[in-house]
């Protein structure tokens, strides 16, 4: 019963929605473009002028771009396969029956909701803290030398602080995904003598699969742009070594000033992020033909 | 004899998940303890563990020395205001998608989600700058407006999925008894899509509540929330660890509490559908 006038309330009952996204995304991304064109400094107003692509190839050939980028994609593809991994094995375990299951399974959840700035500072003072942390500790009283995380491991702790965070995501997607298991197909297979290798191989795993590339996608898109957590621990250093690519627009915007350089920075970000967001929005799209 | 080996199995295996379980836990639990111990405890070696004078002290003196409940109440106030707002744009835009389809209307969707894929530096620079030109810097009008378009895709998309389970018959029968459309959505649609768009409010608050990028850049002491206060611990000269794991404790307590209920709702708006 899709009159004309039930569409036009249709439209107008969205529109707000849908422009305020507008206004939000579309207008500032234009913007963006717009001022990585040109030459502009906060701190020289009244200077800008048109630069063409200079911008881009000030930051192209910056070599802290090479740095943050090799910093981004180490520090993405990292977690993702910590998650991923631990989260299937996880998952799995989490499906079996346990004594006190749901329990457990809020322990294990948690650290999704715990704030980012929370998260980084727990884990660089409490634990990762060459002398007084939990982890220093652990090491000495196995015989071990202490390890300074933050000085010559930066970027692995700032995967392991990540990682902690978005594990429960990848465990909470795939456990649900393991719930809608056909009980009785894994049965069968059981019946024909396949053994739990087998199993998982040939059962489970094709089954995941989707939820897996969910989890890969979604995950990606936010670890692109990992912030807080590097902002109030390392500060993008020692050096260059933990600068990512959202650190480093960060810095050249906010600290530099170079409008036009961070601009360029923004974009290439922009750009990344929708690689991965192309192949995300078609799973969407043919889940919600169904 | 083998209904004993599977108890027995069973037990060893419980035990193992817990070991895992408690350990991924483990830096939450040793965040509580540290808040009740004194500085001095916080950072002895070896770390005391049950055997140390419990203090309520730290909770005491992060009130006293930061104001901790005006950042608190920021954190309150953007959370809930933005979900709040996202509501009065996304329930009739859910409703239009749900009930009135057209032709675009997938597209539609698609577009929004699209949006929360943009990574925020993208538009970092020209939001920071004209935030600076209109005096919306450090306020808390301005950060609530940006935590409700950043989750508003979701929210639209996860009211769009609790409206579609309802059959529009009975919309439409209200609308044959003569009530008009804000009628029929306020005493019709919400009352039966509550549970619905309760949890769709539960997941923003909490999404709202840990954002930690724009809260970071855009506030500095007014609209301050609790993420920038706690980044205010980050700074070298001195380490005061029990406060720290104080005002953490008390930052993220009834996040959890809320998170604890709303794990299946998580997966539902956090995935867009693509995951049952």
């Amino acid at each position: 019963m899709s009159t004309r006038s039930s569409t036009l309330t249709g439209r107008i009952m969205s529109a707000p929605s849908i422009i305020a996204l507008f206004l939000w995304m579309i207008v500032p991304l234009g913007m963006t473009i717009y001022f990585s064109f040109l030459r502009y400094n906060l701190l020289s107003p009244g200077m800008e002028e048109w630069v063409g692509t200079l911008n881009y190839e000030f930051f192209l050939t910056d070599p802290a771009f090479f740095a943050s980028l090799a910093n981004t994609l180490l520090l993405v593809g990292s977690v993702l396969v910590i998650t991923v991994v631990g989260g299937v094995l996880l998952g799995l375990m989490l499906d079996q029956p346990i004594f006190g299951r749901g329990i457990l399974r809020l322990l294990v959840i948690a650290p999704f909701f715990i704030m980012p700035t929370v998260n980084a500072l727990v884990w660089k003072n409490l634990l990762m803290h060459p002398v007084s942390g939990m982890f220093a500790w652990i090491a000495n009283s196995l015989g071990f030398q202490s390890i300074d995380w933050f000085s010559e491991a930066p970027l692995t702790a700032i995967i392991i602080m990540v990682s902690w965070q978005w594990l429960p995501f990848a465990v909470l997607i795939l456990l649900t995904a393991l719930q809608s298991l056909d009980r009785d197909q894994k049965e069968a297979a059981q019946m024909d003598g396949a053994g739990p290798v087998s199993i998982f191989f040939y059962i489970t795993l094709p089954h995941l699969s989707r939820a897996i590339t969910v989890v890969v996608l979604i995950e990606t898109i936010f670890l692109l742009t990992v912030f807080a957590e590097i902002f109030v621990t390392t500060g993008g250093g020692p050096g260059l070594a933990t600068t990512n690519i959202a650190f480093l627009v960060y810095t050249q915007a906010l600290l530099q000033y170079d409008i036009g350089g961070a601009s360029a920075g923004g974009i290439v970000a922009v750009v990344l992020a929708n690689i991965v967001a192309i192949f995300l929005i078609r799973l969407i799209g043919k889940n919600l033909d169904r | 004899m083998e209904n004993k080996q599977t108890a027995l199995g069973h037990i060893g295996f419980s035990i193992f998940a817990w070991i895992v379980g408690l350990l991924i836990f483990f830096p939450i639990f040793w965040m509580v303890l540290t808040s009740f111990k004194t500085e001095l405890e916080a950072v002895s070696i070896p770390p005391s563990f049950m055997s140390f004078d419990w203090t309520l002290e730290n909770y005491a003196e992060v009130q006293a020395r930061s104001d901790y409940f005006r950042f608190a109440m920021n954190s309150v106030i953007l959370s809930v205001g933005s979900t709040l707002v996202g509501l009065l744009f996304a329930v009739p835009c859910a409703w239009a998608m749900a009930f009135n389809p057209t032709k675009r209307t997938k597209d539609a969707l698609l577009w929004m989600l699209s949006t929360k894929m943009m990574p925020p530096v993208g538009v970092l620079v020209p939001i920071y700058l004209v935030f600076r030109d209109w005096g919306l810097l450090d306020t808390r009008f301005g950060l609530i407006m940006v935590l409700f378009l950043m989750n508003l895709p979701i929210m639209v998309w996860m009211l769009y999925t609790y409206f579609k389970e309802i059959p529009s018959d009975i919309l439409e029968a209200a609308r044959m008894d003569g009530a008009t459309l804000p009628k029929e959505i306020i005493f019709v649609l919400l009352p039966m899509a509550v549970p619905g768009i309760a949890s769709t409010m539960l997941l923003n608050i909490i999404l709202a509540w840990n954002e930690a990028f724009w809260t970071l850049n855009l506030t500095t002491a007014d609209a301050a929330p609790l993420t920038a206060f706690i980044a205010s611990y980050s700074s070298p000269e001195g380490l005061f660890w029990a406060k720290l794991s104080a005002a953490s404790t008390m930052a993220v307590a009834p996040i959890l509490i809320i998170g604890w209920f709303s794990q299946k709702q998580l997966v539902r708006g956090l995935t867009f559908g693509a995951v049952k």
